[in-house]
């Protein structure tokens, strides 16, 4: 038993130091970040440095009090002659380990403190964005500037299902980032839409859930153009993992001149909606817009999942009058996750996808869905 | 004296025995592990590599939802009610459970609730894909048409939950035996009673969550549907308020399975007896009002984000109180590393390592980056399979040869034990990296940079769960061919009523109550 006891113990400590060199020589090796980001705000930078005072203190107490117990075992160990003594109680040694870690904990507070207060600090912003979370896309609407625009994943379900290589950013981009200016207060007004879901930048230390019928908020300045990716981090159905944030952080000087382009885009957008499009224009731009927004549920043939997503392909609402096919677009159908794309999609888009989905996959109505039809729609609710 | 067990089936579906009714309940949360195993196999199988390999992310979902509620609700809360059923009765001088025909249904509604539940992956539209925590409105207006199958499983659990709470509190607070004072009784019966009382308070709150969903779904109210009036974050206020002291639900009675091995293979009383009777105590009042640390991020104004802050980093105190005396216990004892012992002590490290994450999660500025991320997986993880499922596991090889009067074989125990440290620690310690790097929890798919550690705790837990395969064959393997042992008291340390009683355990004990001086 002696023998087998001291291998034992000797195993023990050896799993535990290899173990901690192993991680830490794949770490380095793949060059891997092990721990939280440092980020580039005041925030970020204040979560990271109470996680690192946590860290420590909890390190040092881990090994004093593991040190003590691999001691006790392998000095009191039956094997080596130990003889039990019987002392059972102690008031004094019991009312110490209360007071000195509760004396502890009040000093660890105040750093905790200070640092949660700065993430509250969202008094005074330069900008204010609203951020509203979809099933599976982020809204990004610059308040009081007129620009508006969705966010959604940019990686090819062809690479997610493993039918192409995947690419260096798989997961980590998107259609259109969110860009801010640097050196502003930007401050995030964050809401959701159907469900709850959670938007997350590490690098500014921001992660609030986006909750239906509240808002929350949040705040970042940042000195440092680049790009930041995060990520929903509250569960909001079967892609979740599938609705990356991306924030684009731009000179104060591009910023402005990005913030013209999106205006101008949106002044131009507007007189396309009384052109008249042509069959194939709307089957290419409809099945670009479906791939994006519909495709998730309703699959890319057409034929939804059973039980849960209905097939658009044969359905009698995709081959009857447009009206009825818009009116689903436009409103939603309370109760399910069909939600209403009145916001999220432009007339444009809407006319694109209706009319694709009227003549895709073996659907054969063959008529012309034009914006103008929606915007009638829209203006006769 | 009285009669043996009757003969055939009808000795499991009519019995009233603490005994048989423990051993139904340590079977059936066996049965329900490997199932929860199973399911926590395929997440582990589809995240072995970044893309979609083997499921849809629906099924993904069903599966993280199905793995967390069958191990709280079907594993480990059933397996430590099967602990308490078989020892409780022998460890405080009484001849059964105070209630024992509510102790039959209590148990057999349980294999009903799992059936209707793990039903739900086979109808339309799946099972329940919003987390074991189905925050709304996911889990009600866009919720599968079988979360009523889910609502109605969950109404069962609680039902048996609660029943098997009172017949523990009855039988603690009406059956000791003449001199067993409450002072004197052995701490996993003190954890035992603390616990009953957590759950007789809060399984009525999660019933009442439950059926709020039932409403908001079905009969158009809207007290979690913001477009009716409601507040989505309302639910998880009255979901945490039940789920905060369900975790300490869960460990409570691993802590009281701890503190009886510890001193057996020390050879040397519990310290600190009190000190850890009133710990526990603390912990179970702290629970109720911490329950808001699991919302750092919904948005609570920064007052209440403060008090439940410092509320948290409390618990602390307690916890800590209860791993010293663990230690000091063993300080200057007699110590023999047998099974039970080594997940004991692999409990104390780990149970500690997670509690160290806890307390870095209680502070709300870190918990911003923290929060629904790998790195609460790692915690939790550590708490509720380092914890309950590693004490569990210890209190099995514990009273094996109690039960059945046969000793399980040592090496096999130790093999089995050192599997399951290793592919534990190579499971879930990687996830902690996982998390601070930025990977989100209940994620069906993540970027490249994830691809390493995603691959290594995949090993682990593959590691892990064939761990499991080999504590039951060692458990069969004991129970057929283990070596005889009629030693009243199996362990040369072991101290308390329940090894004064014969080897094995007969059918019926202390028909007579002992006297405890």
């Amino acid at each position: 038993m002696s023998k087998r006891a001291k291998a034992l113990f000797l195993s023990l400590l050896s799993l535990v130091v290899s173990l901690s060199f192993a991680g830490s020589a794949i770490a380095a090796s793949t060059g891997r970040e092990l721990n939280m980001p440092q980020g580039v705000t005041e925030v970020s930078q204040a979560a990271y440095d109470i996680h690192m005072i946590m860290v420590w203190v909890c390190t040092v107490i881990g090994v004093g009090v593991f040190g003590f117990m691999f001691y006790v075992m392998y000095a009191h160990r039956k094997s080596r002659g130990a003889v039990a003594e019987n002392f059972h109680e102690n008031l004094v040694v019991e009312l110490l380990w209360t007071i000195v870690p509760a004396i502890i904990l009040i000093v660890m507070a105040v750093p905790a403190t200070t640092a949660l207060m700065k993430v509250y600090n969202t008094e005074n912003p330069d900008i204010d964005i609203k951020v509203t979370g979809y099933q599976w896309k982020w809204q990004y609407e610059y308040v009081g500037e007129g620009v508006k625009f969705m966010s959604e994943l940019n990686t090819s379900s062809d690479e997610i299902y493993g039918r192409a290589p995947k690419g260096e950013h798989y997961l980590r981009e998107v259609t259109q980032p969110l860009v801010i200016p640097a050196g502003k207060k930007v401050r995030f007004l964050i809401t959701g839409n159907d469900v709850i879901h959670s938007w997350w930048v590490p690098d500014f230390g921001v992660k609030r859930d986006a909750v239906p019928g509240l808002f929350t908020s949040a705040w970042a300045k940042t000195d440092q153009p680049g790009i930041y990716v995060g990520e929903c981090t509250e569960l909001c159905g079967l892609g979740h993992a599938f609705m990356p944030v991306v924030v684009e952080v731009k000179e104060e000087a591009e910023y402005n001149e990005w913030l013209a382009g999106k205006k101008a885009e949106a002044a131009e957008y507007a007189s396309t909606i009384g052109k008249t499009w042509t069959f194939d224009e709307l089957m290419v731009r409809g099945e670009e817009v479906y791939t994006r927004s519909c495709a998730s549920c309703h699959q890319a043939d057409g034929k939804g999942i059973p039980g849960v997503f209905p097939a658009l392909k044969g359905s009698p609402i995709a081959l009857g009058p447009p009206e009825g096919h818009i009116g689903i677009l436009i409103n939603g159908v309370a109760g399910t996750s069909m939600q209403s794309f009145a916001d999220q999609l432009s007339e444009v888009d809407i006319a694109a996808v209706v009319h694709y989905e009227r003549n895709a996959w073996g659907n054969d109505v063959g008529d012309v869905v034009q914006p103008v039809d929606v915007l009638n729609y829209k203006q006769n609710q | 004296m009285a009669h043996g067990p009757a003969k055939g089936i009808g000795r499991w579906l009519f019995t009233t025995n603490h005994k048989d009714i423990g051993t139904l309940y340590l079977w059936f949360s066996f049965a329900m592990f490997l199932l929860g195993g199973f399911f926590a196999m395929v997440i582990r199988a589809e995240l072995f590599q970044p893309g979609m390999q083997l499921v849809k992310p629906e099924f993904f979902n069903q599966m993280t939802t199905m793995h967390g509620l069958v191990m709280v609700f079907g594993a480990i809360m059933p397996a430590f009610v099967g602990l308490a059923n078989w020892m409780i009765p022998m460890m405080i001088g009484a001849p059964d459970m105070a209630l024992p025909r509510m102790n039959n249904l209590s148990f057999w509604i349980l294999p009903f609730a799992f059936a209707i539940l793990t039903s739900t992956l086979f109808m339309d539209g799946g099972g329940p894909n919003f987390g074991w925590t189905f925050y709304a409105p996911l889990s009600t207006t866009y919720a599968p048409d079988s979360v009523n199958y889910f609502i109605f499983a969950m109404h069962i659990m609680g039902a048996s939950s609660i029943m098997g709470s009172i017949n523990i509190i009855a039988t603690v607070m009406n059956m000791r035996a003449p001199g067993m004072t409450y002072m004197k009784m052995p701490l996993f019966v003190w954890t035992w009673v603390i616990t009953a009382f957590l759950l007789v308070a809060v399984m009525p709150v999660l019933a009442g969550a439950v059926t709020m969903m039932l409403m908001d779904i079905n009969f158009g109210t809207s007290f979690f549907n913001a477009a009716g009036g409601g507040d989505p974050v309302l639910f998880q206020h009255v979901f945490w308020f039940f789920g905060h002291p369900e975790v300490y639900i869960i460990i409570l009675p691993a802590f009281g399975v701890v503190s009886q091995i510890i001193p057996t293979f020390s050879r040397k009383p519990l310290f600190g007896y009190s000190s850890m009777v009133y710990a526990t105590a603390a912990i179970a009042f702290l629970s109720f009002i911490v329950w808001a640390h699991h919302m750092f991020t919904v948005g609570m104004p920064i007052a209440g984000e403060l008090y439940f802050m410092y509320a948290t980093m409390l618990i602390a105190v307690p916890t800590g109180v209860k791993v010293f005396n663990w230690i000091t216990t063993m300080y200057k004892g007699s110590l023999t590393f047998e099974t039970p012992m080594l997940f004991s002590i692999a409990f104390v490290i780990l149970f500690t390592f997670g509690g160290f994450t806890g307390l870095m999660l209680s502070i709300a500025a870190a918990d911003m980056q923290y929060h629904d991320t790998y790195f609460v997986v790692a915690h939790f993880h550590y708490v509720m399979v380092a914890g309950a499922v590693f004490s569990g596991t210890a209190a099995i090889y514990y009273w094996l040869p109690k039960w059945c009067g046969k000793m399980y074989n040592e090496t096999m125990g130790q093999v089995q034990f050192w599997v399951a440290f290793v592919g534990f620690n190579i499971a879930f310690m990687p996830q902690h990296f996982l998390g601070l790097a930025g990977m989100p929890r209940r994620y069906a798919d993540y970027g490249l940079q994830f691809a390493d550690w995603n691959m290594v705790s995949s090993v682990g837990a593959f590691i892990y769960g064939g761990a499991q395969l080999m504590l039951l064959f060692n458990v069969v393997m004991t129970i057929r061919n283990g070596k005889p042992v009629s030693d009243p008291k199996v362990w040369e340390g072991a101290e308390g009523l329940e090894w004064t009683v014969p080897t094995p355990a007969p059918y019926h004990t202390f028909a007579t109550p002992p006297t405890v001086k």
